[in-house]
């Protein structure tokens, strides 16, 4: 071969016992498997559905509707002065892309197990590709928000909805957030789940969980205030609400909460990296 | 010489035995509770449950070798390639590699059944360390070597097994590491397909320079394709030698074993393997020993866990070299037991041993169809002497003498 890849530098192999030994040179080699591995997210997981891609679209909106009814209709929940519809629609906009990448990230080690213990490749790549093949999900969610905020806009009554403005240009900002929170989490839970296989059970009920105590149903308004300082300890408190300020000009989050909300998620992303790795050196042993 | 491409310094690897499987949160908290409790896990209790699978191996690769490495079952063939291909870390040691490694441990590992054979060919070729432009150069190359021509559209679900192994077998043999790990897949694929790979790994070694490590029982494999080989026995280096003198090495180590052996706790060939039912002994039964052309008997006592339809039992002989000489199934004329859980022991009878004097790998299996539940490969080595009635067993014929009906007329 002509252009054949200069040969790269020796590597040593030896027992790591330096705390965090990330391997970023690597990941960057193997950049076209994780670029593979998401086109193949894309490709087989509705590969044999009827819908087919359309569920992308489905999914948040029959949520949403569910909202709407339960929630709004039935049990009067108030939404800020929002149109129903909307308020949710935003609400899982800020949430849906956090819980996809803790889910699909959750089971990064048990789940390749096979994989893992036959070939070597940067054991980060299966949780990064997840992480970013979500992103599809939430662009199409987007957009389904930006259809009903637009008819909104053009046929409620004027005031009701903001207009756009410069904040929608913080929304890939506020994305990366939610991702770092997301990959963070499901890190450390598939670190715990290599080792006590008793939590995979958990991670669905913790989903929802967080899910509740989240103001993506509610706004955040309805929290008491002596209640206030509780939420702000979830990060997705401050994600959630930031997403409404964007898009909908409603609820506030103070700067503190936020401020707050990204220390925690740093904090977690670095934990999670750190068990991560740790427990893929030495994970095939014991599967 | 040049400077060696890899360097293999005093690697070793420790298993706990005991931990291994899967931990539950309760096993942990068990240990934790016990800790608080003042009662400190026994060390030399701990000490017992260690398994050395490697103990302080060294030796050096030159560039553009196919070095082998054999040894029997449980020699650290496998931890010594897993620990070479980063997929599991050594416990004490250091290995420097000069070169991209490309290890084969599993052909197909990471094909994904719903994608068509294109894609999979550049996820596998990924997956095993491919840029994307270097899978796209070699995609014709890779898909004329798998013979799946007009398949490669189709997702590999519907592959024939064939198919499959051939298209994973080539996007693997495609692979532009400086080092090249290969285990025992040459075993894949029809005797045809067979010569084509090991002509391939001959091609990969002699024409590009490329360094191949190369694990497999398959002495006569060896020899065709390395020029040096690493013995490994118990975990410990016997030394890298030329080829010859390795398989010399390899064969002279091995005496004959018992033949009555508990094989309750042997290494399994299976992943689950043993779970609904178990060989636990294996034992010949024959009257007067082992002897050509003398009456051969074998007991196979077995544990069975679960109710069985039809169970069969097999026996079998094999050489040094991995060839299979002689089967005994149970169901090969029909006969399976319809069996509740509970201990049996299988008899399987020959009027004459047919096979001729010399050593035999013996393997033991169980099943129900083509599913096995039990599967013991070399666990024994048993020696066949030659026979009282037949003087001339040791004229040094391999495979087996069967006893024909005979007749003779003028021509």
């Amino acid at each position: 071969m002509s252009d054949s890849p200069p040969l790269p530098p020796a590597v040593t192999i030896r027992p790591t016992r330096a705390w965090v030994a990330l391997d970023w040179r690597s990941l960057v080699a193997y950049r076209d498997l994780i670029g593979l591995l998401v086109q193949r997210d894309f490709t087989a997981r509705y590969k044999q559905t009827v819908l087919g891609p359309l569920w992308y679209i489905l999914n948040p909106f029959l949520t949403t509707i569910v909202f709407t009814v339960v929630f709004s209709r039935i049990m009067g929940l108030p939404t800020d002065g929002t149109p129903p519809m909307l308020f949710y629609l935003c609400g899982m906009l800020g949430w849906s892309y956090f819980s996809n990448v803790l889910g699909a990230t959750a089971n990064s080690l048990a789940g390749n197990a096979g994989l893992f213990s036959k070939v070597y490749f940067p054991r980060l790549v299966p949780p990064l590709a997840a992480t970013l093949s979500n992103l599809l999900a939430l662009l199409v969610q987007l957009a389904t928000f930006l259809l009903f905020y637009s008819q909104q806009l053009l046929s409620g009554a004027p005031g009701e909805v903001a207009a756009p403005g410069w904040r929608w240009l913080l929304f890939p900002l506020l994305a990366v957030h939610m991702a770092f929170l997301g990959l963070g989490v499901g890190l450390v839970l598939s670190a715990l789940t290599a080792k006590y296989r008793d939590l995979q059970h958990i991670q669905g009920f913790l989903i929802q969980m967080w899910l509740y105590a989240t103001p993506v149903i509610y706004p955040y308004s309805r929290i008491p205030a002596d209640w206030r300082w509780v939420a702000a300890l979830n990060p997705m408190t401050a994600v959630v609400e930031a997403t409404r300020w964007m898009f909908l000009g409603t609820g506030a989050v103070p700067a503190g909460t936020y401020a707050l909300s990204l220390v925690v998620t740093a904090g977690l992303l670095a934990v999670g990296l750190v068990v991560y790795e740790r427990a893929a050196r030495t994970f095939v042993d014991t599967v | 010489m040049s400077e060696p491409i890899i360097e293999v310094s005093g690697i070793s690897k420790r298993y706990r035995l005991g931990q291994v499987g899967m931990t539950s949160l309760r096993d942990d908290l068990q240990r934790l509770g016990g800790w608080l409790g003042g009662r400190r896990a026994a060390t030399v209790e701990d000490a017992k449950r260690d398994f050395w699978a490697l103990r302080d191996v060294s030796f050096a690769v030159a560039p553009g070798e196919v070095l082998g490495v054999i040894g029997r079952n449980g020699a650290g063939k496998s931890t010594l390639l897993k620990i070479l291909s980063r997929i599991t870390e050594p416990t004490a040691g250091e290995i420097r590699l000069r070169g991209r490694i490309g290890s084969l441990l599993e052909v197909g590992t990471g094909f994904h059944p719903e994608l068509s054979g294109r894609d999979n060919i550049f996820l596998n070729g990924s997956i095993l360390g491919m840029r994307k432009r270097e899978i796209a150069a070699k995609f014709d190359e890779i898909v004329a070597f798998a013979e799946v021509g007009d398949f490669i559209d189709t997702p590999v679900k519907r592959y024939s097994s064939g198919m499959y192994v051939r298209l994973a077998f080539a996007i693997a043999a495609h692979l532009e590491p400086e080092i090249l790990i290969v285990d025992e897949v040459l075993a894949v694929g029809d005797a045809q397909f067979q010569r084509k790979c090991i002509g391939r790994m001959q091609e990969i070694s002699r024409g590009h320079g490329r360094t191949v490590l190369f694990v497999s029982h398959s002495m006569p494999t060896i020899q065709r394709l390395c020029q040096r080989c690493v013995v490994l026995e118990k975990g410990q280096l016997k030394g890298v030698f030329p080829v010859e003198e390795a398989i010399e090495q390899y064969n002279r180590n091995i005496g004959p074993s018992a033949l009555d052996l508990d094989v309750s706790a042997s290494p399994r060939e299976l992943g689950a393997a043993g779970d609904e039912a178990r060989i636990l002994r294996v034992r010949s039964v024959s009257e007067r020993g082992l002897l050509f052309g003398e009456p051969f008997a074998v007991e196979l006592t077995l544990q069975v866990n679960k109710p069985f339809d039809a169970l069969m039992a097999g026996f079998s002989l094999n050489t040094i070299d991995g060839q299979r000489v002689m089967t005994l199934d149970s169901d090969a004329d029909r006969q399976t037991w319809k069996l509740a859980p509970g201990r049996y022991v299988v008899t399987l009878r020959l009027p004459r041993l047919p096979v001729s004097p010399g050593r035999y790998y013996i393997a033991a299996s169980i099943g129900q169809g083509r599913y096995l539940s039990d599967l013991l490969v070399g666990v024994g080595l048993w020696e066949i002497q030659p026979g009282p009635r037949d003087a001339e067993s040791d004229r040094g014929f391999g495979g087996c003498r069967l006893v024909a009906e005979t007749g003779i007329r003028p021509a």
